[in-house]
């Protein structure tokens, strides 16, 4: 079994190498951005354990600040509850997108459902992972890096507290700069009906938030989003079988013989 | 006041039990063995461009166009992005160049 397991080593090599630089300007801005985060906690006076704890499990980063305000405020769990799932509704989108993509991951699976924040969605969708690279060990370097940097920031920013104060002023713009890039790369390499869904995505939550303001409008935004694609489904239904760029397929070299993915039809 | 260390570890499990319900929701749903309802299908195909839209969008929520610099550093920034992605195409580059530009205009022009 000695070629196998070397294949095997080989291949998540190179899912390891295809990954580390589409997650690095990520892996940079989250231990900063996690930083921040724990030192906030620091100053309020909790252990380090505690920004340890709730960025492995919560592991969103708006739901870990608006948590911050919550321990210190009166004890009301279900309104926690709300909020979590109020500030988490875009996940239901991440995750009917991810449905067909997510398949046949065996053991990764729950993980990869588990850490699939805003940036490892984006450049999980983002990707058109190369057909020479495993998919699996693609998509869980991805999430593991992600995380492995956003933890170790809040902790380390734990660790340090009130004790130094550094500014990020203007670092949380990789983020837009990242999600840009990726609308670029998704625009160029698809054609005109793909482009009517992304602007679709960009009018839609920008009209939102000029009626609304900042704190209010992503719920509504989704919604009539899935109201738009609802009424646009006559024009934009035969989308997948013109243009089929994220979607790429690759027979999984290093698990048992996987069933080619179907999730068209 | 704060909270004590139960109340603040039972307020963190509410989070994450929130946060996780609509991470898992989807794909207890819609699992692998069954085929899910072709409008689920559907949406699986168009949702994956919109949502890139809405998180540019969603990163640029603080941003007041009317007030303070008028979001010009940011307009700025995002043109330098897209004219080096198109150029270059290295979206390690195009980032850092990016937000180098941002952070640049914020704390040495605007």
């Amino acid at each position: 079994m000695a070629p196998n397991t070397r294949h095997r080593r080989q291949a998540i090599a190179k899912a390891f190498t295809t990954a580390l630089p589409r997650t690095l300007p990520v892996c940079i801005s989250f231990f900063f951005l996690a930083m921040s985060y724990g030192v906030l906690m620091g100053t309020r006076g909790y252990s380090f354990l505690w920004p340890m704890c709730m960025s492995t499990f919560i592991y969103t980063g708006s739901m870990e600040f608006v948590t911050v305000d919550l321990l210190v405020s009166a004890f009301n769990p279900l309104a926690a509850l709300m909020l979590a799932i109020m500030l988490g509704t875009r996940h239901l989108f991440y995750g009917i997108s991810m449905l067909g993509r997510f398949t046949n991951m065996g053991a990764k699976k729950p993980y990869l459902i588990f850490s699939l924040c805003d940036e490892t969605f984006a450049i999980d969708n983002g990707t058109t992972i190369p057909t020479t690279v495993d998919r699996g060990w693609f998509y869980l370097f991805v999430a593991l890096l992600n995380q492995l940097s956003w933890v170790s920031g809040a902790t380390l920013g734990g660790i340090i507290g009130g004790r130094i104060t550094f500014s990020t002023t203007g670092l949380d713009f990789v983020m837009t700069a990242m999600f840009v890039v990726i609308f670029i790369d998704q625009w160029m390499t698809t054609t005109h009906k793909s482009h009517m869904a992304a602007l679709t995505g960009i009018a839609i939550p920008t009209i939102c938030l000029s009626i609304l303001g900042p704190d209010n409008f992503m719920i509504p935004s989704l919604i009539a989003m899935l109201i738009m694609f609802i009424a646009l489904r006559p024009y934009l239904e035969d989308l997948n079988t013109t243009t089929t760029p994220t979607n790429t397929d690759t027979t999984d070299s290093t698990d048992t013989p996987t069933t080619k993915e179907n999730h068209t039809r | 006041m704060t909270m004590t260390t139960w109340q603040g570890i039972i307020t963190i499990l509410m989070a994450v039990l929130g946060t996780m319900l609509t991470r898992f929701l989807p794909f207890i749903l819609f699992p692998e063995s069954k085929e899910p309802p072709r409008l689920i299908t559907y949406l699986g195909t168009v949702l994956p461009y919109a949502m890139t839209g809405l998180l540019v969008v969603y990163s640029l929520k603080g941003t007041q166009p009317l007030t303070g610099n008028h979001g010009i550093p940011e307009a700025l920034a995002i043109i330098a992005i897209i004219l080096l992605h198109l150029w270059k195409k290295n979206m390690l580059l195009s980032i850092a160049g990016g937000t180098a530009i941002y952070m640049a205009l914020i704390q040495l022009v605007f």
